[in-house]
């Protein structure tokens, strides 16, 4: 048995914060296998991150001892420092250099000999799909082209231990796929070790081994499918005939048996608490009654399955209804319409003549990678932008034009946490909802209505900018919320937010659409467009496809593939839609 | 092996210093502060500010009008220092003078003549705007002088000997025209040093920081030596740059002299650039974020250069306790030495004294700059 590239014995990391203490790393001991890829598995704030810089040694522990390759990265961090590569979660490329200088850089840096750069640049380039655009600067590559840089720069000199922090978030999933494959052809190849950590439940599949962290703590350590198979027989997905999956999703999440509850196709997918097929009498008392056709089949666990089994904790199930609001109109309203919509910066289009509508209570999706234009489009929505050329209406009206009170209808959560990082969550509510018009007792009760329903109490005297992400999130949309908007615009709102809060997000977005709110959202998690009742896909400013999440899943279906998922759906789009483009 | 060990070395730092010029040609903001901002300060004050007093406009209040008064007066037109202006009452020109039409009166009373001529007391009254006490001075101080001159000719035409016990030789020496101008550039290079040396160095490094980039270097072999040294010597190049700019615009634009040795003064420049870059450096190394970065170097580098350094301020006329504080302020000694080689030569004791505490600044930001700047991001 070889020995283990990472080997950690009580590892204690605390860091001070202004009023309180958090203990990042708390008293941790595994060992990383050589010649593995491991991840990093665990919500926000669990430690992935700390642990990553305590290995490349820019972090010093305050107790336990910390062995990188058989060293005492403590002691000797320079030693450690030649010999691994790693990929910080904002990879540090210099836009204003060119690739090629980028690799110039690292290349001297980790002191590669000039005889031997040429071949191992081909290599690099070659791997990542990269040599054309040697010339270019950093800074006007892609989104996916950076990160496969920031990957290339790294393994500049074959390193025996590679670091990679969340290289893949926000990345489309074809180039997520290619820096796998890169990953495990050095794996095999070299011989090198992997340790990776990541947003993504479904990458953890991919690794040999996953190691799952949560708040500080170690869970647990192992492979990935025997991890899945700890909630065999528990998982199930159920479908009512004509039935709408919100209010199924809704009813099944607040049965005692049921753990997680999460909207799937057609149906819902299943946790339950114990194994055991559930009875449709015990899962949908009043439903049986109704005369519907109720099925129930077990399903094979994901990683996604066993990760919220072990980490939910059921016994706060609050239901997440928002309060009875009066929305007059039917449903077949067309609430926002957009045709022929295009946005161009110089000669760059970044939106390029979409169309859309979406009716009255409908979760419209735009999906896409970093950089596809659903931020642009989303921009020229809501009226922060000027429109190049086409036509934009929401609730009938361009909101560049409109007037206040119509504006009032709207709410909007910007991709970026843009409240005041240094008012306290009470004031920052305050703040929001005067400027919305509400005073006096229906100011207080709303501010009170969303300290509760957003479980914010606690921190209520907090100032926002020191709340935990997971907060910070539920904060901005209640603050969109203050003044009981009827079309709600939310860009990227679960971008960096693990799968926890992310359902209690969608949790309460499907509860404020079964109210008869509108609501656009963005996102380049391809498995929330689960949660939509239709969407597009969008790639280099352009629509790739619309429909419902089914239709999309559909097209990418075939003998081999079954039964899709969402991603597969996207990179079948883009393999065989997009236009071939010369310049990337 | 330890050549093999010095070959890396010196590719590593080759790789920085690379990596940092590309980014230098690529950033237009700091070929501008270093090569744009000198030739604009240097202008602006070369032709914006000026601390000479001419053409003050001046109220002279004439109750009774006759050959006396106008002689008197006429020493004022002639003086350049004057743009006088005339008042037949003294209201007239208080008025004036309230109406900020005029610095100062000069009130002549309708007995003043009379009183002259029968060897009376003859009072001149000088109402001067105080608003602005220097330049209250100032005014004073001239309006004394074309009296006075005046009293000795009148005196001497009469054939009268006025027994004044003092007589005033003015004598100028290093800037014998007076001229503001000579005095100013060299400190406004000084300013500029200040500024190119810390600003800049505390934007770039700052910008690693912000930009992520700073934790991946951290992680190669990279040591905290090389890193500085890779930011340092570009930035004193640049600045050095911008130094031979400031110095060619002043002799052969503005025409200051330059009476000390060139090589001298490349040396001191050199020895402050130094203590400049090292602030930057320090600057960012605890800011680290850009805006706050270079807040801090202009708050802690420039304003003080500006008024502390005694090239705009005299710094014996500034509180005991500010005056302590100037002895901190680099530019003060570079400000003297720049002066002193500019406008009167290699004079050795006032160059020597001011590298001396120069040097010991440059000591104590080495030591501060090394302990801060460990490989690690807390």
């Amino acid at each position: 048995m070889p020995k283990p590239i990472l080997l950690l014995s009580q590892v204690n990391k605390t860091f001070d914060s202004q009023d309180y203490q958090v203990k990042a790393i708390d008293d941790m001991s595994f060992a990383v296998k050589t010649g593995k890829v491991t991840g990093l598995i665990g919500p926000d704030g669990a430690g992935k991150t700390t642990l990553m810089r305590l290995a490349c040694g820019i972090l010093t522990p305050d107790s336990g001892d910390f062995e990188v390759m058989g060293i005492d990265v403590t002691k000797e961090p320079l030693q450690v420092q030649s010999q691994i590569g790693y990929m910080p979660q904002r990879f540090g490329l210099y836009e204003d250099l060119t690739v090629q200088e980028n690799l110039d850089l690292y290349a001297d840096l980790q002191n590669v000999a000039k005889d031997k750069r040429q071949a191992r640049y081909d290599e690099l380039m070659h791997m990542t799909g990269m040599s054309p655009f040697t010339g270019r600067l950093a800074g006007k590559l892609s989104g996916g082209m950076k990160q496969k840089l920031g990957l290339a720069c790294a393994l500049i000199r074959s390193p025996k231990l590679l670091l990679l922090d969340e290289a893949t978030v926000g990345v489309d999933p074809v180039s997520r796929r290619e820096l796998w494959e890169i990953v495990y052809h050095q794996v095999h190849e070299q011989g090198m070790s992997v340790l990776l950590s990541t947003a993504y439940l479904d990458e953890a599949e991919r690794c040999d081994e996953v190691v799952l962290l949560h708040e500080g703590k170690l869970i647990m350590q192992g492979n990935p499918k025997e991890f899945s198979q700890t909630v065999n027989g528990r998982v199930f997905q159920v479908t009512v005939e004509n039935s709408k999956h919100r209010p199924l999703q809704q009813k099944l999440s607040q049965n005692p048996a049921v753990l997680d509850a999460l909207i799937e196709g057609k149906g819902v997918r299943l946790v339950m608490n114990e194994k055991g097929l559930p009875t449709a009498e015990n899962l949908l008392p009043d439903r049986v009654n109704a005369n519907k056709k109720i099925k129930i089949k077990a399903v094979t666990p994901r990683f996604e399955d066993a990760f919220i089994a072990r980490l939910k904790n059921k016994e706060k199930s609050k239901e997440y209804s928002i309060e009875k609001m009066e929305i007059s109109g039917s449903a077949d309203d067309e609430v926002i319409r957009v045709e022929d919509l295009t946005r161009k910066f110089g000669d760059f289009t970044a939106v390029d003549k979409i169309n859309f509508h979406v009716k009255r209570g409908e979760i419209f999706g735009l999906l896409g990678a970093n950089g596809a234009g659903k931020s642009t489009a989303f921009r020229m929505l809501c009226g922060l932008l000027p429109v190049s050329s086409g036509k934009v209406a929401v609730a009938g009206m361009d909101l560049r034009v409109a007037t206040a009170s119509a504006r009032g209808k709207i709410g909007y959560m910007a991709q970026k946490f843009s409240l005041y990082t240094d008012l306290s969550v009470k004031q920052n509510l305050k703040f929001f909802s005067s400027a919305y018009g509400l005073r006096k007792k229906a100011q207080q009760d709303r501010i009170d209505w969303a300290l509760d329903i957003f479980e914010l109490e606690e921190y209520q005297d907090t100032n926002a900018g020191n709340l935990p992400l997971g907060y910070k999130q539920r904060l901005s949309f209640a603050a969109a919320l203050m003044h009981k908007p009827e079309i709600l615009f939310l860009d990227e709102p679960t971008s960096g937010v693990d799968p926890l809060a992310r359902r209690e997000f969608w949790q309460r977005t499907n509860a404020l659409a079964e109210m008869g709110v509108t609501i656009l959202v963005t996102t380049h998690f391809m498995d929330e467009a689960n949660y939509c009742d239709r969407l597009v896909i969008m790639s280099k400013g352009k629509i790739l496809a619309s429909g419902t999440p089914l239709d999309m899943k559909n097209l990418a279906r075939t003998e081999s593939q079954p039964d899709p998922s969402m991603e597969d759906a996207f990179i079948y789009l883009i393999q065989n839609k997009e236009q071939p483009d010369d310049s990337e | 092996m330890t050549v093999n060990k010095t070959s890396a070395r010196s590719r590593r730092l080759m790789g920085m210093l690379r990596k940092e010029m590309w980014q230098i040609i690529r950033d237009p903001s700091s070929i501008a502060i270093a090569f744009v901002m000198p030739v604009v300060l240097l202008f602006m004050f070369g032709y914006g500010v000026s601390l000479d007093a001419k053409n003050i406009p001046v109220g002279i209040a004439v109750e009774k009008a006759d050959i006396i008064t106008q002689s008197l007066s006429d020493s004022f037109e002639q003086s350049e220092f004057f743009k006088p202006s005339y008042y037949h009452s003294i209201q007239q020109a208080q008025l004036a003078l309230e109406e900020r039409k005029i610095d100062g009166i000069v009130w002549l009373r309708s007995n003043f003549s009379q009183n002259l001529q029968a060897g009376k007391q003859a009072p001149i009254e000088i109402i001067i705007n105080g608003v602005d006490s220097n330049q209250a001075n100032i005014t004073m101080g001239y309006i004394q002088g074309v009296w006075q001159s005046w009293l000795t000719l009148f005196s001497n035409a009469r054939g009268i000997q006025l027994n004044l016990p003092v007589v005033l030789e003015q004598r100028v020496w290093f800037n014998s025209a007076l001229n503001s101008r000579l005095f100013l550039v060299p400190g406004v290079i000084a300013v500029i040093m200040t500024m190119i040396g810390s600003l800049l160095t505390a934007m770039v490094v700052a910008r690693e920081w912000e930009r992520g980039t700073m934790e991946a270097l951290m992680v190669t072999p990279l040591s905290m030596k090389e890193m500085l040294a890779g930011k340092l010597i570009p930035y004193f190049i640049l600045g050095m740059g911008s130094m031979f700019i400031s110095v060619a615009l002043a002799v052969w634009w503005f025409g200051v002299p330059l009476r000390g040795s060139f090589w001298v003064m490349v040396l001191a420049s050199s020895l402050f650039m130094m203590v400049s870059l090292l602030i930057g450096l320090l600057i960012s190394i605890i800011s680290k974020n850009q805006f706050v970065a270079g807040q801090t170097a202009i708050a802690a580098s420039f304003l003080p250069a500006f008024l502390l350094s005694g090239f705009l301020f005299d710094i014996n006329s500034m509180p005991a306790f500010i005056q302590g504080i100037t002895y901190l302020i680099p530019a003060r000694y570079f400000v003297a030495q720049l002066q002193t080689l500019f406008l009167a030569g290699n004079v050795w004791p006032v160059i020597l004294s001011n590298a001396f505490a120069l040097l010991v600044m440059l000591f104590v930001l080495v030591l501060l700059v090394s302990s801060k700047s460990r490989k690690t991001l807390e």
